[in-house]
């Protein structure tokens, strides 16, 4: 066993710990989750109002850009990473996700469709009246 | 508890990776308080999921009054997401004074962090006042009900995390960087960085997506 890797004696890591870093290290995460983060953002608001892309993809990019930001988030601000003594978290995290898309996806897909079998409003209002 | 204490050698490196850990008995009461508190805030995220919900559902039903198009003002939300995107990285710096346990810095982050939160909730408010001044309010449309609600709910989650804040800072000065406060500064770090990723949703879902023509 001479050749294991050296961890501390601690062993999980706490949500929003990070493993042992100096804090030069530690603030240089921050930057660049804070940089990372800012493009992501100025990305969106340029995408949102500009007409040089093909307009029916604008939602779906900003869906992406959204998603790819809440995950420079999670990794730079939260220090949840796929590293083994953070699998708790992780799981907790996959959980929660599971249960977001579940409710967001499952509302959404099931409204358009009640939405598309329903008469039009004013149809029934006369039918009511 | 006890289960983690009578892992076995056997048992100690079951995915392989080469990190063998001998019997690390029962977790610490600082990842103890952080895991809880990290299910504390899935569970909200997820309750905010049910607001994001009813808003896509809801946004194209206006009822006449006034579509998202029309009363969004792209400058100010831009300003809102930068505030709150520097109080995250800032609210970062005071934990790691707090860890290092430096008081200028940390006292620097957290009123830099306070402020930006401020700012941001100045904003928001006085968009809130103007809309409902207009006769905007949230009982004009189910969009308008679902934008207030959802919108309105993360304030009050911002509003709390300033509270907090402030009670964080009073409770260094009172008490000093004593082993409970730096485990409550770790939960409102946790706090205010996961109403940042929630904050990504809302600009993203209600004001670009929703605000699109």
């Amino acid at each position: 066993m001479s050749d294991q890797t050296h961890i501390p004696t601690g062993h999980d890591l706490a949500p929003g710990e990070e493993e042992q870093h100096s804090v030069g290290e530690r603030i240089l995460g921050y930057v660049v989750g804070l940089v990372l983060a800012l493009l992501l953002t100025a990305t969106s608001f340029f995408i949102a109002g500009t007409d040089l892309v093909w307009q029916p993809s604008i939602p779906v990019a900003l869906i992406v850009l959204a998603i790819a930001q809440m995950g420079v988030h999670l990794v730079f601000f939260l220090h949840i990473t796929t590293g083994p003594d953070n699998t708790n978290n992780v799981l907790a995290l996959a959980f929660g996700l599971l249960v977001v898309f579940l409710v967001v996806g499952g509302t959404v897909w099931i409204m358009s469709h009640l939405n598309g079998n329903m008469p039009p409003m004013d149809q029934i209002m006369r039918m009511r009246t | 508890m006890s289960m983690t204490a009578a892992v076995g050698h056997a048992h100690a490196d079951p995915h392989h990776i080469g990190v063998v850990i001998e019997h690390p008995g029962p977790a610490s009461k600082r990842i103890v308080t952080a895991y809880g508190f990290w299910v504390f805030l899935l569970s909200d995220i997820v309750m905010f999921s049910c607001f994001f919900a009813a808003y896509a559902v809801l946004s194209g039903q206006t009822a006449g009054g006034p579509s998202g198009a029309e009363i969004f003002e792209q400058r100010n939300v831009a300003i809102e997401t930068v505030c709150l995107l520097l109080s995250s990285f800032t609210c970062g710096m005071a934990s790691i004074a707090a860890d290092v346990r430096n008081r200028f810095w940390f006292y620097f982050g957290m009123a830099v962090t306070c402020v930006l939160g401020v700012i941001f909730l100045v904003i928001e408010f006085r968009e809130f006042a103007d809309l409902v001044a207009r006769g905007y309010g949230p009982s004009r449309s189910a969009f308008l009900t679902s934008f207030f609600s959802l919108v309105g709910c993360h304030g009050l989650h911002v509003s709390a995390g300033v509270l907090w804040l402030l009670t964080m800072m009073a409770q260094v000065f009172a008490k000093g960087f004593r082993a409970d406060v730096l485990r409550r500064m770790m939960c409102f770090a946790l706090f205010w960085h996961a109403l940042d990723i929630i904050w990504v949703g809302v600009f993203s879902v209600v004001y670009l997506l929703g605000g699109a023509p």
